[in-house]
């Protein structure tokens, strides 16, 4: 169910509105307008920040040019509470990439990295080739989902996309370094996985008992640096 | 402190779920079937979000280390507390020593035992929840096994007070939404985000397809068969949070609706999602057993938990007053 009003509400606004649609009577997700890049990423990381402290908001969980709320509890006003997060987006400048820059230190192939291989031959390059290249690379973490503390990494050099699995490995140890599509990551839990395995980090990336429990948080900077080569 | 001295696979220690940190990709877990675990805790006079055992697999058996009260509620069972009969949506004061025996349920697929006090397992992040998949909460993060003894807090209204009573269970109590006689589950749901990228045709089929919940089902989602909805055009969906209750269309067109310990990301159509006063009696529904859905309007929605909020208010207030007579 889309809340949103038929026509924009804010006369001289060109830039479109984002869209506003329930999930449940709990949850609002909010979907930034046009293609996906860092500028639009950044605005949703602003406003996860300032929606966050919003009354009967729980919580503001940052997807890729989104933004979900969890409520409290069912919103009285759904038309005010929409047009006051639509009137934000407008004015609300957004955030850069300003985190902490996040270090991690990989094996590349060997056992754990099994998918290099097929990674290089889909390339057409040699695997240290693709390791330069992946480690080469500065990622940004554009949300943190799926598994607790996974980031989702933007950045990867399309020279060393690789797609998904139809079916996927079924047992991938936590801490795999992967390629899925578009995106690299590293993997937090051990258990079946349809990304590309491409090396190994022995990095803690969510512990619950520390007081920030995730390594990556949105809008943190991620290298990857060559500890090792197996090949 | 409790002994399990009987458990097969996945019965957990579950509370009412962790919530905030979503955002960092912890899934919220807690009940499935979260009134029967408060209704549970109102009868024992405990806090809301006590945590108990949500029970799937059976028979289930532990062992009462100390003279201890518990409820049972959720699915309709039978059980047996040192060989006597315990009604379901029950409490009773066991004796030290007492073991409580659960058999599979007559009706309904997940029983909850709440204790006086609530488990007293360590809080991760919040809540006593288990987190299967990530290993943590509830009893070192794994499913119940025998030998584990799990402890049980302190209660405030033990001793003096009075058990040995029971309440209504809420699909009775609360009007209107039994269980109908062909068997099939009413369930309400809102339009989601893709509703309108459906086809009338494929809308249609969605409210008047009788859905069987298919056998590969389980705490983090129910896939559905008997049907498939698919799109004139495919849509390229970006990952975005999600919350139980959402129904999901993947490309190959077999609903999903995600459950208690769903991922918190997803990037698939969302065609409507089941409303909360809704949620708690799909999360007794069987694999093998079929659903149906009924469309509502947002304000209907809200409305429909006044029911539910009432049935539990009274119940806490009976409970308060029989303990103390």
């Amino acid at each position: 169910m889309s809340i949103n009003h038929p026509s924009a509400p804010f006369v001289g606004a060109i830039e479109k509105s984002p869209k506003v649609s329930l999930i449940g009577t709990l949850a609002m997700l909010i979907e930034a307008p046009g293609d996906f890049d860092l500028v639009q990423q950044g605005r949703i990381w602003a406003l996860a920040d300032a929606l966050s402290s919003w009354p009967n908001v729980q919580e503001a969980v940052i997807g890729v040019t989104n933004v979900m709320l969890a409520f409290e509890q069912p919103p009285d006003d759904l038309g005010g509470l929409s047009a006051s997060i639509i009137e934000l987006w407008h004015r609300l400048p957004g955030r850069q990439a300003d985190g902490k820059l996040i270090e991690i230190p990989v094996v590349y192939g060997g056992e754990q990295g099994f998918d290099l291989p097929a990674v290089a031959a889909r390339a057409g390059l040699s695997e240290r080739e693709v390791i330069r290249i992946h480690s080469d690379g500065e990622y940004t973490v554009c949300a943190v989902a799926s598994s607790p503390g996974f980031g989702y990494l933007h950045g990867l050099d399309p020279r060393i996309f690789m797609p998904r699995k139809s079916v996927p490995s079924l047992n991938m140890s936590a801490g795999s370094v992967t390629i899925g599509g578009m995106q690299t990551g590293v993997a937090v839990l051990t258990s079946p996985n349809g990304w590309n395995a491409i090396g190994w980090a022995s990095v803690a990336m969510f512990d619950p008992e520390r007081t920030q429990p995730s390594l990556m948080l949105p809008g943190d900077r991620v290298r990857f640096r060559i500890d090792r080569i197996e090949l | 402190m409790i002994e399990i001295l009987t458990s097969n696979a996945f019965n957990t220690i579950q509370d009412q779920g962790r919530n905030g940190a979503r955002r960092l990709g912890v899934s919220t877990s807690g009940a499935m079937d979260p009134v029967a675990l408060e209704a549970g805790n109102a009868l024992l006079g405990n806090d809301r979000d006590a945590a108990g055992i949500e029970i799937q697999t059976f028979p289930f058996r532990l062992r009462f280390e100390a003279d201890t009260t518990f409820a049972l509620t959720g699915a309709d069972h039978d059980a047996t507390l040192a060989g006597t009969t315990v009604p379901s949506w029950w409490c009773r004061r066991a004796k030290a020593g007492d073991i409580l025996s659960i058999s599979a349920p007559r009706r309904g697929t997940r029983v909850y035992v709440t204790f006086a006090g609530g488990i007293d397992v360590p809080r991760v992040l919040g809540s006593r929840s288990t987190h299967l998949r990530a290993g943590f909460g509830g009893m070192e993060g794994r499913a119940l096994q025998a030998g584990d003894v799990v402890p049980v807090g302190e209660t405030r209204c033990e001793a003096a007070g009075r058990f040995d009573f029971g309440v209504e269970p809420p699909d009775v109590a609360i009007a209107g939404r039994g269980p109908s006689k062909d068997r099939v589950l009413r369930v309400r749901l809102m339009r989601a985000g893709e509703y309108d990228l459906f086809s009338e045709a494929m809308q249609a089929a969605f409210w008047s397809t009788t859905w069987k919940i298919s056998a590969r089902s389980d705490r983090g989602g129910y896939r559905l068969t008997g049907g498939r909805l698919t799109l004139d055009a495919p849509v390229e969906m970006r990952s975005h949070g999600v919350v139980a209750g959402v129904v999901q269309v993947p490309p190959a067109g077999e609903p999903i609706i995600q459950m208690s310990d769903a991922n918190t990301a997803g990037g698939y159509p969302k065609m409507a999602a089941v409303i909360q006063a809704d949620l708690w009696r799909l999360g007794q529904a069987a694999p093998g057993s079929f659903i149906a859905f009924s469309e509502v309007s947002y304000q209907e929605a809200v409305a429909a938990m006044a029911p539910v909020n009432g049935y539990l208010a009274k119940l806490r207030a009976t409970a308060d007053l029989y303990r103390a007579l």
